[in-house]
C-alpha cells in the first residue's frame, strides 16, 4: 500500500511536469527541432528571443499591463474592502455580490462584453483596454482576499490610533495598510501573475500592441520551434517565480 | 461627513468600475443577442433568431461537445486528483507538504497559451510520446495524438488535477484526524472508514473544485484550439469563428449567453454542496 502510495505520486508529478519539463530543455536544444533526441546544449534562442524586437516590445507591454492593473485592482479592492468593513452600509450583502459576480464568469465573455462596449463607444482597442479588462477579473481576488484580512485585531488598533487623534487618512495610512502589507502583497503578485498569463481578453482587446500570450499564440502557426520554447520558459519562469516569491512572504508571515 | 457617506466613498471606486466595465458591458452583450444582422447593418430589438441557431447542426453539435469534454475532464481529474492529494496530506511528512504542494502546482501558473503548447511538444507526430513509441518499437508509424479530442482532454486534465488537488488537499487537511481513529476504534475497515466518514466530509471541497473546473474548462477557447484543432469545435471556438471572420457579433452574444447558461445551470446543481467561500 504505501509502495504503491509513492509509486502513483511519481507517476502523478511525472505527468504534471513534463510537459513544462519538454518546454525548458528543448529550449536549449542545439538544433531546429524541439523534440528528442536533445543535441547539446545552446543559448542560441534565447539570444533569438532576447534580440527580437517584437517578442521584446511584447514582453514590456505585458510587465506594463500586469503592474498597472494589479496596482488599480489593489487599491480598488482596498479600499471597497475598509468600506465595507468599517462602515455598516445598507445593502452591503448585494454590493459584496456585485464585486465578486466577474469571477464566476468565464474571461471569454468579460472580454465579449468588453469588447462590444468599446465598438459601441467608438473607442480604439489598446493595451489601456486589455488592461481595463484585467482590472474587472482582478478585482474580485483583491477585494475577497482584503476583506477577509480586515480582522477584529486592527480595528481595534485603528480605534485606539482615532481616540489618539488620528485623522482618517492618518488611520488607513499608518495603521491599516502596514497591518495589510501581507495581504496586500499576496493579492498584488496574484492578480499580476494572473494578467501576466491571461490570453483571451488581451486577444480580443489588444490590436497593434500585444502583450507576450497574444504574441506567442500569432507565433504559434508556424509550429514547433525552439524559439517559441525559450519565449515559452520565459513566461513560465517568470510567473513561478512570482509565485515562489508570493510563498516566501506568506510563510514568512505564518512564522512571525 | 457621516459615518454612511464615508463608506460609500469608499466602495464608489470599485462600485463604479464594476458597473461600467462589467455589468454595463454585459447588458449591452444581452441587447446585441436580440439583435439581428441584415447584410452588415445591425437592426436591436427584440429577435429571437440567434438562438434559434442553437438549432443548426453545426452549433449543437459545438454545445454537446463542449458537455462531452467538460464532463470527461471533470471526472477524470477528480480521479486522478483525489489519490494525490491524500497522498501529499497523510503520507508525505508535515514539513515537506508545502514544497511537494508547489511542486505539484507548478505548471498551473502558466498561461493557457504555453502549456497547451508544451503538450504539442510532448503529443505530436514527432514529440516525446510518440519517438518513445517507435523506440520500443510499440508502433511502426508514428501515431496522431495531437488535433484529437484525445489531445484536448489531456491538455485539461492536466491543469485541472492541479486545481482539484489543491482544494481536495485544503478540505482533507480540514478533517480532525480523530474521526479516522474514532472509526477505527469501532471497528470499521480502512474502506469503510473512507466511504462513510473521510469522503461525505469532503464532498464539499470535490464539489467546489469540480464546478471550478467545469466553469473554466467548458469556456476555455485556447486548449482545443491549440490541441484539439478545427476538427470538431467546441462552444467557445465557434464563438470566437463568430467575431473573427463572420464579424457576426450578435450572434457571438447569444452564445455566450447560452454558455453562461450551462455554467448556470451547473451552479444549481452543484449548489447544495458548493462551499465557495471556503476554499
Amino acid at each position: 500500500m504505501r509502495a504503491l502510495s509513492w509509486l502513483y505520486l511519481a507517476l502523478l508529478y511525472a505527468f504534471i511536469l513534463l510537459p513544462v519539463g519538454a518546454l525548458v530543455l528543448f529550449s536549449f536544444q542545439d538544433g531546429r527541432l524541439p523534440v528528442p533526441p536533445f543535441q547539446g546544449f545552446s543559448l542560441r534562442w534565447y539570444a533569438d528571443v532576447l534580440g527580437d524586437r517584437r517578442l521584446m516590445a511584447a514582453l514590456g507591454h505585458s510587465v506594463a499591463v500586469a503592474a498597472g492593473s494589479s496596482l488599480v485592482a489593489c487599491a480598488l479592492g482596498f479600499l471597497a474592502a475598509y468600506g465595507l468593513a468599517r462602515h455598516a452600509l445598507p445593502g452591503s450583502a448585494l454590493i459584496r455580490a456585485v464585486l465578486i459576480a466577474p469571477i464566476a464568469v468565464s474571461t471569454l465573455i468579460v472580454g465579449l462584453g468588453l469588447l462590444l462596449l468599446v465598438n459601441r463607444l467608438g473607442l480604439p482597442l489598446s493595451l489601456w483596454t486589455a488592461g481595463i479588462g484585467h482590472v474587472v477579473i482582478n478585482l474580485p481576488l483583491c477585494f475577497a482576499i482584503l476583506y477577509a484580512a480586515m480582522g477584529d485585531q486592527q480595528r481595534s488598533a485603528e480605534r485606539a490610533a482615532r481616540d489618539l487623534g488620528a485623522s482618517e487618512a492618518q488611520v488607513i495610512g499608518l495603521v491599516t495598510l502596514p497591518m495589510l502589507a501581507a495581504p496586500l502583497a499576496a493579492a498584488f503578485f496574484l492578480s499580476a501573475t494572473l494578467s501576466w498569463d491571461e490570453f483571451i481578453i488581451a486577444f480580443l482587446l489588444t490590436r497593434f500592441e500585444v502583450t507576450l500570450p497574444v504574441e506567442i499564440w500569432s507565433l504559434l502557426r508556424s509550429g514547433l520551434s525552439p524559439r517559441l520554447n525559450a519565449a515559452g520558459s520565459l513566461v513560465f519562469l517568470v510567473s513561478v517565480a512570482v509565485v515562489v516569491l508570493l510563498e516566501i512572504l506568506v510563510l514568512a508571515r505564518r512564522r512571525r | 461627513m457621516s459615518d454612511r457617506a464615508r463608506g460609500w466613498g469608499l466602495v464608489a471606486p470599485a462600485l463604479l468600475w464594476t458597473t461600467a466595465f462589467f455589468v454595463v458591458p454585459f447588458a449591452v452583450m444581452a441587447a446585441m443577442s436580440l439583435a439581428r444582422l441584415d447584410g452588415r447593418e445591425l437592426i436591436w430589438g427584440v429577435h429571437w433568431d440567434n438562438y434559434a441557431q442553437l438549432a443548426q447542426p453545426h452549433i449543437a453539435r459545438a454545445v454537446v461537445v463542449s458537455l462531452e469534454i467538460t464532463l470527461t475532464v471533470t471526472v477524470i481529474s477528480v480521479l486522478l486528483a483525489y489519490p494525490l492529494a491524500a497522498i501529499i496530506a497523510f503520507r508525505v511528512p508535515e514539513r515537506w507538504q508545502r514544497l511537494a504542494l508547489l511542486l505539484a502546482l507548478l505548471p498551473f501558473w502558466t498561461s493557457y497559451v504555453v502549456r497547451s503548447y508544451s503538450w504539442l511538444l510532448v503529443l505530436s507526430r514527432q514529440g516525446i510520446v510518440n519517438q518513445a513509441l517507435l523506440g520500443l518499437g510499440i508502433v511502426q508509424e508514428p501515431v496522431t495524438l495531437a488535433n484529437t479530442r484525445l489531445a484536448t482532454v489531456t491538455g485539461f486534465v492536466h491543469f485541472f488535477t492541479m486545481l482539484l488537488t489543491l482544494t481536495i488537499y485544503a478540505s482533507l487537511r480540514q478533517l480532525p484526524p480523530n474521526y479516522a481513529r474514532a472509526a477505527a476504534d469501532l471497528g470499521a475497515s480502512r474502506l469503510r472508514t473512507f466511504v462513510h466518514v473521510i469522503l461525505p466530509l469532503t464532498l464539499p471541497g470535490i464539489v467546489t473544485g469540480a464546478f471550478l473546473t467545469f466553469v473554466l474548462c467548458i469556456g476555455d477557447y485556447v486548449t482545443p484550439q491549440i490541441l484539439g484543432g478545427n476538427n470538431e469545435l467546441t462552444l467557445p471556438q465557434v464563438i470566437m469563428v463568430q467575431l473573427g471572420r463572420r464579424a457576426d457579433f450578435p450572434l457571438a452574444s447569444a452564445l455566450a449567453l447560452v454558455l453562461m447558461g450551462l455554467v448556470a445551470l451547473a451552479y444549481l446543481l452543484s449548489s447544495r454542496w458548493l462551499r465557495i467561500d471556503r476554499v
